[in-house]
């Protein structure tokens, strides 16, 4: 099993570069083409979520991402904020997307957990076994 | 690919044509935009995605934000998409719903009735 980690600082402009490196590794071990779109949105918002949450807790700890390729395609992407975070917030129903009421904030974090939700056939998102954040895992199938 | 933004006008419309990549790093860019043509006064805006290759949670959240925008000022907004990996967004997320979305940008400006034929 090959494993490729980066881990960098909560910055949104170093969500591509994760993109990236998630797509190209994912390419390298054997997920189908037309998977990888869904690779690279569903990598994006995961660190999109991650680097958020530094942001609005103020840490400077870095946000890792680690792709592994045994028999699948695993992505973790781990953040180390004070949350209990779970997949239960899913889609929001198209009435309240559009309604005032709803912040920016709060309107795309639930549009970013539809997206992992709807892209990801298998996500977790759970507490990091050890100190404090969030793990969310991805996994695709590799080959034909 | 990075974004880029161009602006003109049809008629009474204002088309906002976007390209590249809309991410959590290049949305607060479009969001100026849209903020600069909003306040500028245009009422009637299409915002054609015909160029983009990568929309998130932070660019839908964008478009959101100026649809409201509009219609809280009585005016107009629709997207123009027909790239498929782009509408399964739009569909994952229920905006399908909440967005008028065209294939074309004079589809978008004959559909809409506060507009046409301006």
């Amino acid at each position: 099993m090959a494993t490729v980690k980066l881990s960098f600082s909560p910055a949104p402009v170093h969500v591509r570069t994760a993109r990236l490196v998630g797509v190209a590794v994912a390419r390298r071990a054997g997920v189908r083409e037309d998977l990888l779109d869904e690779v690279r949105l569903a990598i994006g918002e995961a660190c999109t979520r991650a680097v958020a949450l530094h942001r609005q807790y103020g840490l400077a700890d870095p946000v890792l991402v680690e792709m592994s390729d045994g028999g699948s395609y695993a992505v973790r992407v781990v953040d180390r904020a004070p949350i209990e975070a779970g997949i239960g917030l899913t889609a929001l129903p198209p009435d309240e997307l559009a309604n005032e009421s709803l912040t920016d904030e709060a309107l795309t974090t639930g549009v970013g957990f539809a997206l992992l939700a709807g892209f990801v056939e298998d996500l977790q998102v759970r507490p990091v076994d050890e100190g404090i954040g969030t793990e969310v895992r991805m996994v695709w199938p590799v080959g034909h | 690919m990075e974004l880029s933004l161009a602006t003109r006008t049809v008629g009474e419309h204002t088309v906002l044509e976007v390209g590249g990549e809309v991410d959590v790093y290049t949305a607060p860019r479009l969001r100026e935009r849209l903020l600069e043509l909003i306040d500028g006064g245009a009422r009637h805006v299409v915002v054609d995605l015909g160029r983009v290759d990568f929309l998130d949670s932070t660019g839908l959240g964008v478009l959101v934000g100026a649809l409201k925008r509009l219609r809280s000022a009585g005016g107009s907004f629709a997207l123009v998409c027909d790239k498929e990996p782009l509408l399964k967004i739009f569909r994952i997320t229920a905006l399908d719903q909440v967005f008028p979305l065209h294939p074309t940008v004079d589809a978008a400006i004959s559909a809409d009735p506060a507009g046409a034929g301006a």
